[in-house]
């Protein structure tokens, strides 16, 4: 970003002259009302979820817990004696209100389950996200920069073979390494920050460097493919006809240029891990979303998947609001067609 | 004799060991303008590129010897460091390209485009700069500058972005200037507002200028030297004057002859013809959307016409002047809000079902970027033989023959059947394309563009061909183009449009030779004259 | 304008495959391609164990002369299983994405063609699937659908339709304005033929690179979802159960994750591989377009 003119007769700052354009109301306004509908349509799916299972979700639940009493107490606690269309509006009113009803394994309410495993897993997401950019900016960039000379197809091959890597093996060959072999790292557990933030880190480092290596090697090829991309660009050579130094014409014509996309993909990243890398939480007995689903998997406790599941949803469509935003403040071009 | 300003001796490039210029030497004067003249592969924009040391691509080598002189001192372009090249792009040479929608970068206002180079190479401060940037803008011709200089580049119409490209490239007073097709993506009022802007420019500052143009009446108007490029190498270089009033090499005297000019209007064919195709009342609107809500744009504002069988009606007009939503609506790509189209006896606009398949048929187009109309994974047969599957007009071995006689007529051979279309040239293309409008066994012909991105040799031969065709098999034509030029030479009648509306119709002889309208007159003005301008300055 | 043109068009079409085979990284991902195939067609005849057969007092052996991979905790050889579990692998992944090519092609060809409010609506569906990650999203239909191969596969074919349907209606929306499709039209040509003749043949090369992409990923979610124990069930191998049951043995058999977790690796790194290379072959021009869309897990 380059900072306003000194003699600008308007001395507003670029990001609230932005603002208040009404190009950007009208665009954030049309976002949400674009989040809003496919939001409808997640809660939908979400709630069908529970109408697909074949047979009595209540029953399968219970399994051998099963007794008259106790399913119907159940049922009438999750609501589900009731008719159908009045479920669904009820779900969805109460969806909106946070209410996502009670876990059929302890009766506690979804939305503090799901507020539980939170914070374990929104830290390993931003600590992943940390990793792969620091992976993937330097070398998706000096990569594009190097464009068909052996350091690119290094870097290429190199996230080509990330990319490949099941992430959960990853895992347990750090484990084997750093935990098993070498002793240096805690294999599993989370400890919030707020109590030892030191041991907080230390768990968080092996499950962190496993997802943000996957990560890093997706957003690499990205980051790569952006930059030429906006390297190609007819304003680059009208750029170097200038005479610019190199570190003007790669920050201010290249790389910010290559902004658009590379949000958009770090975007995508983050709502990925919060979403849950599953398997690695499973493998690092990581207290996240991700491991709270696997659980109620095994335990068919449907609300908890419901609204894990919704959740993650909200969160994907949230992180989407807010690539459109940082679009609409780097591109001209959508703040005023 | 002083030393040249720019000198560049046995130029080569290579891309992968390919050579591409082989060996080109010229000289650039101070103060003169050299125009480089060559159709598409000629290598001409590589050559002044790499002569000029901006061409950095992998697999590319560059020989020869470039030296730049002036009062900074003399600098040897070929295998500089980047280091020098930077000290050269800017304060020596500035540059100026084809397209303007892509030379500026979108994401940043004017004043940072413009004020960046000046503080690299003037040292100037950012309040100096801009004060610079106003007036560079100023004297390129953009009103209201203090307003522009927080205008994004989409904020702007093509010509003006070219404008302030050359206001970026004069931004640091360099001795050279290179133009790479500056004029070729612009309307021809807006290309003689630009070619009008540099000449001043030049005047004005003393600098040298180097003009990279397909088009030999625009170098015409702007060059004092002209070097002919070919296939890599220089076939003719001399002044201007004696290009054109003698050219000494055979592609010269091609490229000359086959350039379309004015003057030489088609002689009118027998009047009593039958009418084809009668449109009265022409109306066509589009729903814009903008962030207000959406609005109607009408592009076609009451049109009328009738052209009699054997027929050419040339419309000619600008971007955005409607004339190709009038192609649209013949061939039933766009639906018209009100009016009548109607063949021969038949609505074209009203009829339903099979009758209108038949109709369809009966107007067959062709388009303007031959590279683009044809399905790239289909064979020339299959294209060409699209039409008789779908309208059952002929099967089997039938329709291989008539496949076969169809590329005859437009001077293919047959064995081109089996190709695809990136086995062929341009014009072989644009060749397909026509066979392939007739395998409809049309009544009328929309000729949209359609020779328009041709190179000028080609397009000669395509008009011929067009010409040919139409006496031949008595086809209507409606021809339309932006070059005047190419319309006379192949229209009978003419129809001028202005943002949707018809400002001057006519037969073509009348409508170019005696205009009536303003518009026309500037139309006519704006196109290169056949005979190259005079300097008045030259020494 | 006329000028660059020719050059940024994909050039030849009937060399694509030889072209693909010249680059030698995608050549290597053809070549393990080719053995994987192989391995899971005639493996079960060359593996030198059953792959079930338990050994409970050859459990945990370390590599060796006998049992080249070593063997698991109840004595069964590893390399037998890693064979035997190709099979599934490539079965589960190869029907699982033909279900979601079918059915996301048909979804985006059908959007990008008719546009307007079938567009919206379809693309509306598309946007709901795309706001779950992928495997969460497998996860929730396997819980729906109960454990097992069957769900498996739905469940992956499920979550990748939205992909491809985003592939085939972007490509369908470009082709679509294309003049060699408008110039069919003009001719009176029906929309039937315009879609099988000049729009499918035209946007394959995305929608094929995008297939082997795919089945890189669904190699990958395949193996997440049996080492979560709900996708192949005991007691057929699966690479993913395999590595699932290695966890317990970190520390004293470190080949029960090695191998598996390489298979599953080398299997993925050669879909992708190809893909790549495909997508150089296919579509140079589009190289960002289409990355954008190859999201994973």
């Amino acid at each position: 970003m380059t900072a306003p003119a000194p003699t600008a007769p308007d001395a507003t700052p670029r990001w609230r002259r932005v603002r208040d354009h009404p190009a950007t109301r009208f665009l954030v306004v049309r976002g949400l009302l674009h989040t809003a509908i496919v939001l409808l349509g997640v809660i939908t799916v979400t709630f069908s979820l529970m109408l697909l299972v074949p047979g009595d979700p209540v029953r399968i639940a219970l399994g051998t817990r099963y007794t008259q009493e106790s399913y119907d107490a159940l049922r009438a606690a999750s609501g589900l004696d009731r008719p159908l269309l009045e479920q669904y509006l009820d779900y969805v009113l109460g969806a909106v209100r946070g209410d996502l009803g009670v876990s059929f394994r302890n009766g506690e309410p979804v939305t503090h389950v799901l507020l539980d495993r939170l914070p374990a897993t929104a830290s390993l997401a931003l600590a992943g996200v940390l990793v792969g950019l620091l992976v993937a900016v330097p070398a998706g960039v000096y990569a594009a920069l190097r464009n068909g000379r052996l350091a690119d197809a290094v870097v290429r091959i190199t996230s080509q073979v990330g990319v490949s890597v099941p992430d959960f093996w990853m895992g347990l060959l750090l484990i084997t390494l750093f935990s098993a072999t070498l002793g240096w790292l805690p294999s599993s557990g989370y400890v919030p920050f707020g109590e030892d933030p030191v041991e907080w880190a230390r768990r968080l480092a092996l499950p962190a460097v496993t997802v943000g290596l996957v990560a890093g090697s997706i957003m690499t090829r990205f980051v790569r493919a952006a930059v030429l991309d906006a390297i190609a660009a007819g304003w680059v050579r009208t750029a170097r006809s200038k005479g610019l130094g190199r570190r003007v014409v790669l920050l201010r014509h290249i790389l910010r240029n290559a902004v658009v996309p590379i949000v958009t993909i770090v975007g995508i990243q983050m709502a990925t891990l919060l979403g849950g890398v599953i398997v690695v939480e499973v493998v690092f007995a990581w207290p996240g979303l991700g491991r709270l689903v696997y659980d109620s998997v095994t335990a068919r406790d449907y609300p908890v998947i419901q609204g894990a599941v919704l959740l993650i949803a909200v969160l994907f469509l949230l992180i989407n609001l807010l690539v459109d935003v940082i679009h609409t403040l780097v591109d001209p071009r959508i703040r005023n067609r | 004799m002083s030393t040249p300003l720019l000198r560049v001796r046995d130029l080569t490039v290579a891309a992968h060991g390919d050579p591409i210029v082989r060996g080109i030497s010229f000289d650039v004067e101070d103060g003169q303008c050299l125009g480089i003249v060559g159709e598409s592969g000629s290598g001409k924009s590589l050559t002044v590129l790499s002569a000029t040391g901006l061409l950095e691509a992998p697999g590319l080598t560059i020989g020869g010897s470039s030296v730049l002189t002036d009062t900074t001192g003399a600098t040897e372009i070929i295998g500089a460091s980047r280091a020098t090249l930077r000290g050269v792009h800017g304060p020596r040479v500035g540059f100026v390209f084809q397209d303007p929608g892509t030379s500026l970068n979108p994401l940043l206002d004017l004043e940072r485009q413009l004020t960046e180079g000046p503080e690299t190479h003037l040292g100037m401060t950012r309040r100096a700069a801009r004060r610079h940037a106003l007036e560079l803008l100023e004297a390129v011709g953009i009103p209201d500058p203090e307003q522009r200089l927080r205008a994004f580049p989409h904020q702007l119409s093509g010509g003006q972005r070219q404008r302030v490209m050359i206001a970026i490239a004069l931004a640091c007073s360099p001795s050279l200037l290179v133009a790479d097709e500056p004029t070729t993506a612009l309307d021809v009022t807006t290309q003689a507002q630009i070619l009008d802007l540099v000449r001043g420019m030049q005047d004005e500052r003393g600098m040298a200028v180097v003009w990279i143009s397909h088009d030999l009446g625009v170098v015409g108007q702007v060059a004092d030297d002209v070097t002919v490029l070919l296939d890599g190498t220089a076939v003719e270089q001399r002044p201007v004057q004696e290009i054109f009033a003698s050219p000494r090499a055979d592609y010269t005297r091609t490229l000359l002859a086959a350039r379309p000019t004015l003057g030489d209007p088609r002689p009118a064919p027998a009047a009593d013809a039958e009418p084809v195709l009668r449109v009265a009342d022409l109306d066509v609107s589009f729903a814009v959307r903008t962030r207000t809500g959406t609005r109607r744009i009408r592009a076609v504002r009451n049109v009328g016409f009738t052209v009699p069988r054997g027929h050419t009606l040339g419309i000619v007009g600008e971007s955005g002047s409607g004339k190709s939503t009038i192609a649209n609506v013949l061939t039933g790509q766009v639906r018209a809000d009100a009016g009548t189209v109607r063949l021969h006896d038949a609505d074209l606009l009203a009829t339903r079902g099979a009758d209108r398949r038949d109709l369809r048929r009966r107007v067959a187009m062709v388009f303007q970027d031959p590279f683009a109309a044809l399905n790239p994974r289909a064979t020339v047969e299959r294209s060409v033989s699209e039409p008789l599957r779908v309208h059952g007009l002929a099967t089997g071995p039938e329709r291989t023959r008539r496949v076969a006689d169809l590329l005859g007529q437009v001077e293919l051979p047959a064995d081109f059947a089996a190709r695809y279309p990136h086995e062929l040239s341009g014009g072989q293309r644009q060749r397909v394309c026509i066979a392939r409008a007739l395998a409809c066994e049309p009544d009328v012909l929309i000729l949209d563009e359609s020779t328009a991105s041709l190179d000028v040799s080609i397009q000669a031969r395509v008009v011929d061909l067009l010409l040919r065709l139409q006496e031949e098999l008595g086809l209507t034509y409606v021809f339309i183009a932006h070059d005047l030029a190419v319309v006379e030479q192949i229209s009978h009648e003419v129809l001028v449009m202005r943002r949707g509306e018809t400002v001057e119709q006519g037969p073509a002889r009348a409508v170019l030779s005696d205009p009536s309208h303003p518009y026309t007159r500037e139309l006519l003005a704006a196109i290169p004259p056949a005979e190259p301008r005079v300097r008045s300055s030259a020494p | 304008m006329t000028s660059t043109r020719p050059s940024t068009r994909p050039s030849t079409r009937p060399s694509a495959l030889r072209l693909l085979l010249r680059n030698r990284v995608s050549l290597l991902g053809c070549l393990i391609l080719a053995a994987v195939v192989l391995a899971a067609v005639v493996g079960p005849w060359l593996s030198p164990y059953d792959p079930n057969a338990t050994d409970v007092g050859n459990a945990l052996r370390a590599p060796g002369a006998e049992h080249w991979l070593g063997t698991d905790q109840l004595g069964r050889d590893v390399l037998s299983r890693i064979v035997a579990a190709s099979q599934v692998s490539l079965r589960v992944a190869v029907v699982s994405v033909s279900i979601a090519l079918v059915l996301g092609v048909g979804i985006g060809l059908l959007a990008g063609y008719a546009r307007g409010a079938a567009d919206a609506v379809l693309m509306r569906l598309v946007d709901v699937m795309f706001a779950f990650p992928v495997l969460l999203l497998a996860l929730a239909i396997v819980a729906v659908l109960g454990p097992g191969l069957n769900s498996a596969i739905i469940a992956i074919g499920v979550v990748y339709t939205p992909i491809f349907a985003r592939v085939a209606r972007a490509s369908t929306l470009s082709v679509r304005e294309e003049p060699f499709v408008k110039a069919s039209l003009t001719m009176g040509t029906g929309h039937a033929y315009v879609l099988r003749h000049h729009v499918l043949p035209n946007i394959s090369g995305p929608v094929i690179v995008q297939t082997s992409l795919s089945l890189a990923f669904a190699i990958l979610s395949e193996a997440a979802l049996s080492f979560l124990g709900l996708g192949v069930q005991p007691p057929q191998p699966s690479w993913g159960r395999m590595l699932f049951e290695a966890q317990g043995f970190v520390g004293q058999a470190w080949w029960m994750s090695v191998f598996p977790g390489a298979a599953i690796f080398v299997t993925t790194l050669a879909f992708n591989l190809v893909g790549d290379g495909l997508r150089e072959v296919l579509d140079p021009a589009r190289r960002t377009a289409l990355a954008a869309q190859g999201g994973r897990s």
